[in-house]
């Protein structure tokens, strides 16, 4: 290609994605094989000590697969990616390969609520202790933060309130104290927000979601921002600066540089926690990804017109999406998601819980169902559903009242979502 | 020239051209990044020269170490410095010493030296400064991403199996 640099969209279909050298094949192939010949025991031995770049076994690598994480990881501007099994499996190889037991991470309460819970619950198994902060007073973050904090985890845009974080302000506090910025950008996807030019060092996303776009193949993926000094302070990423005895001694910072946390994360994370992403279902997120510009835009201008929509209608006491003027994150919006706020968003009926679980009950396009950016519009009630294992508290801190109802805007025909959503609600 | 940044194709001529390449602080430690980059650039075909003066005359990776660029018997295209910023000067101005004078002068991630990089290029010596030519050639050939990295790459040439025959390497070819 000539000097010029591509663009997003051509990214999105070309980059990772060269013709196949084996056959030419100009799709990428679905590699459904457990396992790769190696050519000689030398080169086993070369690839099973990291000295040679290969395939070994699914588990950890697959062709079809490596073309889905440079795509994201050049969507994204990041060094390199690891694709796995979903975005809660990314989520703990990240906390693998960052924290020992006792360690803490400090998370935003502004959380997907299935976060909230893995935070709160499974990874007390392992000694890892989350500290809540919270987007609507930055200075909670830098206050939470003790010797022990490992990471900072935030949304870019938060599930299910659709709020808009304040990533640069956040990004200072973990450059200061120098712990990596995690950021779920899972609702924004790097056609609207691309968070590691914000100052996050670590992007994680469920691929389910947007980047799929079809609600049919599970895949999360983790993005190496490449610009973190894991070695800066002694021992406190022992992981990465410190010689690995599963490895021979290799030190994965010293060795791979720029790209030292996305190589710990495949071959001591998902090496040893297993969660590999199948081909099949690369395959697929890889085929919904050339289109993420095109539907993400769709997404974006149905959910402002259903959010217009609903703020005039009498049934609704209030709306939360950052795209509509006057909303309290409108100016993060345009700040860091100016394409558009996104398809997922909240609104509150004034009926309450009883008119949430009727509203889910009556619709007959949209769908009632726990999952988030398919080509269709989806609808839950989070209160009696996806977090239903919260206090009432935390229902509201996470956005997720009893009142509340959550959207994920599809790309069908928008006068068709609202009149669903008109009779739903009567 | 700039050293923050280096297009593809000043990297890509530059793996092209050179076919015997000193590594100053080759290490026999397998696990360092040294012995890694050693063995890689042996197997992509290159004619490897180790130097460490603590082991002149013993073995890395089957190839004889020398203890210093003068006593390499074959003129030597490239010199790939595993040394710190700091002393890496000093093994610049020996390069330039040499005859004929090597094409390139290489530096390690996190090595660079502005000023002996100037007087390489003076005297007509390609330089690449903080980059790895292992990752740099893995870029290029599409071994990268096989590991999820970005290479910035984007073509629609079908990527080239390495002369070796090996089923699992990429090469580089002349396009």
């Amino acid at each position: 290609m000539s000097d010029q640099q591509p663009g997003f969209d051509t990214l999105a279909i070309h980059a990772g994605a060269k013709p196949d050298p084996a056959t030419g094949a100009r799709a990428t192939p679905i590699y459904q094989t457990t396992s790769f010949v190696f050519d000689d025991a030398q080169h086993a031995a070369d690839l099973f000590a990291l000295r040679a770049f290969g395939n070994i076994y699914t588990r950890i690598m697959n062709p079809t697969q490596a073309v889905l994480e440079e795509k994201v990881a050049a969507l994204e501007g990041g060094t390199a990616a690891l694709a796995c099994a979903s975005g809660h499996s990314a989520q703990l190889i990240i906390c693998h390969s960052l924290m020992m037991p006792g360690d803490e991470i400090v998370c935003a309460r502004q959380l997907y609520g299935g976060s909230i819970n893995a935070f709160n619950h499974s990874f007390k198994s392992f000694g890892w202790n989350v500290v809540w902060a919270d987007i609507d007073d930055i200075s909670s973050f830098e206050k939470a933060i003790t010797p022990k904090t490992k990471a900072i985890f935030i949304e870019s845009i938060a599930n299910p309130g659709g709020r808009v974080t304040d990533m640069d302000a956040i990004a200072a506090i973990a450059k200061k104290a120098h712990v990596p910025l995690i950021v779920d950008n899972t609702l924004a996807s790097p056609y609207l927000c691309r968070p590691i030019e914000h100052g996050a060092n670590i992007v994680v996303e469920s691929l389910t979601k947007f980047l799929g776009g079809h609600g049919n193949s599970m895949g999360g993926v983790i993005v190496d921002g490449g610009n973190f000094d894991w070695g800066k302070n002694k021992g406190q990423f022992p992981m990465l600066s410190e010689p690995n005895a599963s490895y021979n001694g290799v030190t994965m910072y010293e060795t791979f540089g720029n790209i030292a946390f996305a190589i710990t994360c495949r071959v001591l994370g998902l090496r040893d926690l297993g969660p590999a992403i199948s081909p099949f279902n690369a395959f697929q997120i890889l085929t919904g990804m050339e289109t993420l510009s095109l539907r993400m835009q769709r997404h974006c201008d149905n959910a402002l017109k259903v959010a217009e929509w609903l703020s005039n209608d009498p049934r609704v006491s209030w709306v939360s999406y950052a795209a509509l003027p006057g909303d309290k994150d409108h100016d993060n919006q345009k700040k860091y998601a100016p394409k558009g706020a996104g398809a997922v968003f909240t609104f509150g009926l004034k009926g309450g819980y009883d008119a949430g679980v009727g509203t889910v009950s009556k619709v007959e396009l949209l769908s009632h169902l726990a999952n988030v950016g398919d080509t269709r519009s989806l609808i839950i009630h989070p209160a009696s559903t996806t977090h239903s294992q919260l206090t009432p508290e935390q229902l509201e801190s996470a956005g997720a009242g009893a009142d509340v109802v959550r959207l994920s805007i599809g790309i069908e025909d928008v006068a068709d979502i609202i009149a669903d959503l008109d009779q739903a609600m009567s | 020239m700039n050293h923050d940044t280096y297009e593809a194709p000043y990297i890509r001529k530059i793996l092209e051209d050179v076919r015997t390449i000193a590594i100053v602080g080759a290490s026999s430690n397998e696990a360092r990044p040294s012995f890694f980059v050693t063995k890689y650039l042996i197997d992509k075909g290159y004619r490897v020269f180790p130097l460490n003066p603590g082991m002149a005359g013993k073995e890395i990776c089957g190839r004889k170490v020398y203890a210093s660029l003068n006593d390499v018997p074959e003129a030597i295209d490239m010199v790939d410095i595993f040394r710190n910023s700091a002393v890496a000067a000093s093994f610049v101005d020996q390069a330039l010493t040499l005859e004929p004078v090597p094409k390139v002068i290489w530096m390690q991630l996190t090595v660079r030296h502005d000023e002996a990089a100037a007087r390489a290029e003076a005297a007509g010596v390609r330089v690449v400064m903080n980059r790895c030519p292992k990752i740099e050639y893995g870029k290029l050939s599409g071994e990268w991403g096989w590991v999820g990295g970005n290479s910035g790459v984007i073509s629609s040439k079908k990527q080239s199996l390495h002369g070796s025959g090996k089923m699992q390497s990429l090469g580089i070819v002349k396009q």
